[in-house]
């Protein structure tokens, strides 16, 4: 059975349908990722599925039970965890304390235990882990971002455009670890603009056009697919 | 107290160095003993008022402005709530403010007169007279709180402007529905625009200082526990906060309301030192002047609040003769603060006397220079100072 699964999910923002009737499947242990151009409706779909938005109708269930009107506070509870879009740190804490939140529905000693898996993944945050979150680069940031989330021990991580604002090489080092993360066991959903990356570390991807999914396959499939290459990989 | 403070965890805590504790550990005081210190620090505060007050070192008049300064330090210390730590900005402080005024100086008015006891007997004071005010107060707080849920719930749907001119607009509802109640249903509470006279004077140096230490206390043990994270993570970042875990509606509408909650209590014990009550001492300015306070103290520092709200009420007071220019002098004020100082004077700094302690305690000195600073020092600090 399917970890998550979306069905025919439509949202709209007033009289603007920003999604119309996205199904999708994720199993526990894979990486999916949805691509698209800006405006498909990609982060949408993942903040409708962490309980932000309330869709219009259709269905999400997650490990077999629905989510769809579930506040996005109570779906951190049920294993599923958002790392936003434009990595919203909370600038004035510590990169310990922003951690420290994301571990909020966790006891303390679950918290620490967490924490040292969280550095072991990323060195770098436990260097800076007195700094003020608000002075850290873009790729500290990000990385902090997903760590926050990390800390809620989720079984399925959703990761909304972790490339945007990096650096290539960044970039590169982002999908290094959101490769080991899932090696660690972590299930993940990914949002790209940056087709050709999420692609390459996916699975399996659903291409989002306009609110609908235009094609699906595994990612090695669509990173060769003529439609594909010539709308979002240049070429 | 005020001392003590939100020893929120800035680089200014996290980087300061670790240079005398030559074991690499640094010594640090228990739980208690901070209590116990700052308890101390109270009382002795307390002691010290209490004599010169009682001596007569301090004249009737010099007693009722330190009065009035204790008053707006917990106004200022309440909206600092809502500013400062849940960084929204309300315009109807005020608002809060009188309800608490009229609910705490009608429930003392009636319930004396039922247990019969006189004017006189309130300002002699006594066992159940310290009763009678505290409830007093805390039915005046409560009475805001009731306000603040009312009003919290639709204006927190809202931010920034729109959640400034509705709370603008409530604490307009409030004003006028004080002005008019009695007239239009025919009570006898609030004897509109006349007033409320004969109010006993029930406030004095002792329980107003008592209630902002608590008050500051309070707000202190509130900021620092697992609520306070919340609130200030919304602050940060509310989409974040939310994704988190955090119920974002939950703690918006908990701040507001504790923030209208004090700002009740300040009112009751505002009543008790004026003895008059007109709703138009609680008109837009008044919310302006404890928004001003707030910002040049620094949003979300507790010092800045207390120390501002003190400077800015015994100023005019000092001034007298100069008291017309005050609004230009605050345009000024503000504007050069706000200039040269964007983040209050204190910004979001804290005291805490038990840092100091601390830093005694390992001989480690601001002047001292300190040279291994590892920013994976401030940890340990940082979690040790937490919870």
């Amino acid at each position: 059975m399917a970890l998550l699964s979306v069905c025919d999910l439509h949202v709209s923002y007033g009289a603007i349908k920003a999604v119309r009737g996205i199904s999708f499947d994720i199993d526990e242990g894979e990486i999916v990722t949805l691509i698209g151009a800006n405006g498909a409706g990609k982060s949408t779909t993942l903040n409708t599925v962490a309980g932000l938005i309330k869709p219009e109708s259709g269905s999400v269930e997650f490990d077999g039970e629905s989510v769809v009107g579930v506040p996005a506070h109570k779906v951190v509870g049920r294993g599923m965890a958002l790392c936003p879009e434009g990595r919203r740190v909370f600038t004035q804490m510590t990169v310990a304390e922003n951690l420290e939140m994301g571990g909020y529905t966790r006891s303390d000693a679950e918290n620490r235990e967490t924490l040292e898996r969280v550095y072991a993944h990323f060195p770098r945050l436990k260097e800076r882990r007195g700094q003020v979150a608000g002075t850290l680069s873009g790729g500290e940031q990000q990385m902090l971002a997903m760590g926050r989330a990390l800390m809620s021990r989720p079984r399925l991580l959703m990761l909304d455009e972790p490339s945007m604002g990096l650096a290539p090489i960044l970039v590169q080092e982002i999908f290094e670890i959101v490769k080991q993360l899932n090696e660690s066991g972590t299930t993940i959903l990914l949002v790209e603009q940056n087709a050709n990356m999420a692609l390459s570390v996916a699975d399996r991807a659903y291409v989002l056009e306009i609110g609908q999914v235009k094609k699906s396959g595994t990612g090695a499939e669509l990173l060769v697919d003529d439609d594909v290459r010539k709308a979002y990989l240049g070429g | 107290m005020e001392e003590e403070l939100m020893a929120k965890k800035r680089p200014i805590i996290s980087t300061g160095g670790r240079g005398g504790a030559a074991d690499g550990k640094r010594r640090s005081l228990p739980m208690p003993a901070r209590y116990v210190i700052n308890a101390l620090l109270v009382f002795v505060v307390l002691a010290v008022g209490e004599l010169m007050v009682d001596g007569g070192a301090i004249t009737r008049y010099q007693t009722s402005v330190l009065q009035q300064v204790g008053v707006y330090i917990i106004m200022a210390v309440s909206l600092n709530i809502a500013t400062g730590y849940l960084g929204q900005l309300p315009l109807g402080h005020a608002g809060f403010m009188s309800v608490g005024a009229y609910g705490c100086a009608i429930f003392i008015m009636r319930l004396s007169e039922a247990l019969g006891i006189g004017a006189r007997d309130i300002v002699a004071g006594g066992p159940m007279v310290a009763l009678l005010v505290f409830a007093g107060v805390v039915f005046g707080g409560i009475c805001a709180a009731v306000a603040g849920v009312i009003i919290g719930i639709p204006a927190l749907r809202l931010k920034g402007d729109y959640l400034a001119i509705i709370t603008l607009a409530f604490a307009e509802i409030i004003r006028v529905v004080m002005l008019n109640i009695d007239d239009v249903l025919g009570f006898e509470l609030t004897r509109g625009a006349a007033g409320l006279t004969g109010i006993p004077s029930y406030s004095n140096f002792l329980n107003v200082f008592l209630a902002v230490a608590i008050v500051c206390f309070l707000v202190h043990t509130m900021m620092k526990s697992r609520h306070g994270r919340s609130i200030l993570a919304i602050r940060d970042n509310e989409i974040a906060a939310e994704a988190t875990g955090v119920n974002t509606t939950y703690y918006k509408t908990l701040a507001f309301v504790v923030s209208a909650f004090f700002a009740g209590v300040a009112g009751g014990l505002y009543a008790g030192c004026v003895g008059v009550l007109q709703p138009a001492n609680f008109g837009f300015m008044q919310s302006i002047e404890i928004l001003v306070m707030v910002v040049l103290g620094g949003m979300g520092s507790m010092l800045g609040s207390v120390l501002s709200a003190t400077v800015l009420t015994i100023l005019p007071e000092a001034l007298r003769a100069f008291s017309d220019y005050r609004m230009i002098a605050y345009a000024v004020v503000l504007i050069l603060v706000m200039i040269f100082r964007p983040q209050g004077l204190l910004g979001s700094y804290d005291f805490s006397l038990s840092r100091v302690i601390e830093r005694v305690m390992n001989r480690d000195f601001p002047w001292k220079k300190d040279k291994g600073a590892d920013s994976g020092a401030s940890v340990e600090e940082v979690s040790a100072d937490g919870r």
